[in-house]
């Protein structure tokens, strides 16, 4: 086991251009929603690396002062495939003028694209998306719902999993389902994937905070390269085996860093 | 007289049934909250991975990776889970949230639902509103009829679609209409206070069913 653990953001990134990570057109996952669950300090590295042309895959891009919006105003950023980009004035501007390039999934589609690419599924079928602006271009095919089409498995001579056969008899329990349309979504793998966590030990295995967790986990088996920014380091053996959400081989570096975590929408009660 | 947008929401939570797992979206659906029902157990699911959302936190509660789906600070109610996001959609695409409130640009006659983008003018996207209406057994729209004199009420939608044949009930200031799934139009059920058929009509350009009977709105 090589030593996976960093003191700052800046020492993870020092060997990765020269180690052939970091380079100019390539693809980065950043986790986080809004800007809770960000990578802040590894997007600071990024900025500073000067890498460019980048395809960056995250659910938002930022504000315009901070997360990714940071990469939007040095204009390292090429192509966005996010599902929800508004709260960036920035990202607006480059996006109409015609300089960055923007695919917007769904969320589930992108959270399913980031599973199914760390699991190594190279496509899928939704629902998400039929009949709209998503599914152009698209593979598209009827089935019905698996709840409909029960036993999900290949029911010999018919087909599988519910598929629509056009001719021959059908699956099950037709006389009540409709059969509905799906569209086919490919599988999500970048080269380098930036994941924030709360808690690491030396060999890698996450923890994950609340709803920061959100894209983390996908993207931590979605790339070939990982690097995980946590609040916490712990010994190894630390962490309940039962508790950890993204065991330690997917990672390959850990930084702890002490986080802003700046809050876009503070919303309180009085008690 | 056209309902408020706090009357819509009050409209809305009549929707809410004792034990349900809900998912409201941004604007007048979060104000459904305010409004469920005494003694009524309902479980709010937030996209972002988070089921049993809870009141909005004091000062001192407030925790930076604890958000909703509109990136506002909330709480987690005892007995809450967080999940990832593929967790999160797997829930609402598999079928295991009961409804869904959310606004909308357009529906159309059919139940189609637009409400993510205006080609050239506002590009924020579709978040997980194509995956909610996909996915969610029940899917409720709150909206105002109309938006500067225009319907939004329409035959067919002129703004990219979220998804097809997905409304199930629209509630506006003006009516409640109910999708009839065999006739594949809306049938009025409720006028809120003082509206006519006559002034729904006005301002509505889908064909829909009127019945001989239509309620009004209890507010």
């Amino acid at each position: 086991m090589g030593q996976k653990v960093f003191d700052t953001a800046p020492a993870a990134f020092a060997d990765l251009a020269a180690k052939g990570v970091l380079r100019d057109g390539m693809t980065i996952l950043v986790g986080g929603f809004g800007l809770c669950g960000i990578p802040e300090h590894l997007i600071l590295a990024l900025r500073d690396s000067g890498v460019k042309d980048l395809t960056c895959v995250s659910n938002n891009a930022g504000v315009d002062d901070w997360g990714l919006g940071l990469l939007l105003q040095t204009r390292q950023i090429r192509k966005m495939i996010s599902s929800y980009v508004g709260e960036n004035a920035t990202f607006e501007k480059q996006f109409l003028s015609g300089e960055l390039e923007v695919e917007f999934n769904p969320q589930g589609t992108l959270a399913e694209r980031l599973r199914a690419g760390g699991a190594g599924i190279p496509a899928f079928y939704t629902a998400t998306g039929a009949g709209t602006l998503v599914a152009e271009g698209k593979d598209t095919r009827e089935f019905y719902r698996p709840g409909e089409a029960p036993g999900g498995a290949t029911v010999p001579g018919r087909g599988y999993a519910g598929r629509v056969m056009k001719d021959g008899p059908s699956p099950v329990r037709l006389d009540q389902a409709e059969p509905r349309e799906y569209v086919m979504e490919t599988g999500l793998y970048g080269d380098l994937a930036l994941v924030k966590a709360h808690q690491a030990d030396p060999f890698g295995n996450l923890v994950y905070r609340k709803t920061a967790r959100n894209f983390n986990p996908m993207m931590a088996t979605a790339a070939a390269f990982v690097i995980a920014e946590v609040d916490e380091m712990v010994p190894l053996g630390a962490l309940d085996a039962d508790a950890i959400h993204t065991p330690g081989s997917y990672v390959d570096r850990v930084v702890r860093t002490v986080s802003v975590k700046r809050i876009e929408q503070r919303t309180t009660r009085v008690p | 007289m056209p309902l408020t947008r706090d009357q819509l929401a009050v409209r809305a939570s009549k929707e809410l049934r004792d034990g349900y797992i809900v998912n409201l979206g941004i604007g007048i659906p979060t104000l459904v909250a305010n409004h469920v029902p005494k003694g009524m157990d309902v479980w709010l699911q937030s996209e972002n991975g988070l089921l049993g959302i809870g009141p909005f936190p004091t000062e001192a509660e407030v925790d930076a990776d604890l958000i909703n789906a509109g990136k506002q600070t909330v709480t987690a109610r005892t007995g809450a889970s967080y999940f990832s996001s593929s967790d999160s959609f797997a829930m609402i695409r598999g079928g295991h949230i009961d409804l869904c409130i959310l606004g909308a640009m357009q529906v159309s006659q059919g139940g189609d639902l637009a409400n993510w983008m205006i080609p050239g003018k506002m590009v924020k996207g579709m978040g997980g509103a194509m995956d909610l209406v996909a996915g969610v057994k029940r899917v409720v729209v709150v909206m105002e009829h109309t938006a500067k004199g225009q319907t939004k009420v329409v035959k067919e939608c002129s703004l990219p679609l979220t998804g097809k044949r997905c409304v199930d009930l629209l509630i506006t200031d003006l009516c409640v209409l109910e999708m009839d799934r065999a006739a594949k139009r809306f049938v009025l059920k409720e006028l809120a206070p003082g509206v006519s058929i006559e002034d729904v009509k006005t301002n509505t350009a889908a064909e829909i069913v009127v019945p001989a009977n239509v309620g009004v709105v209890a507010v």
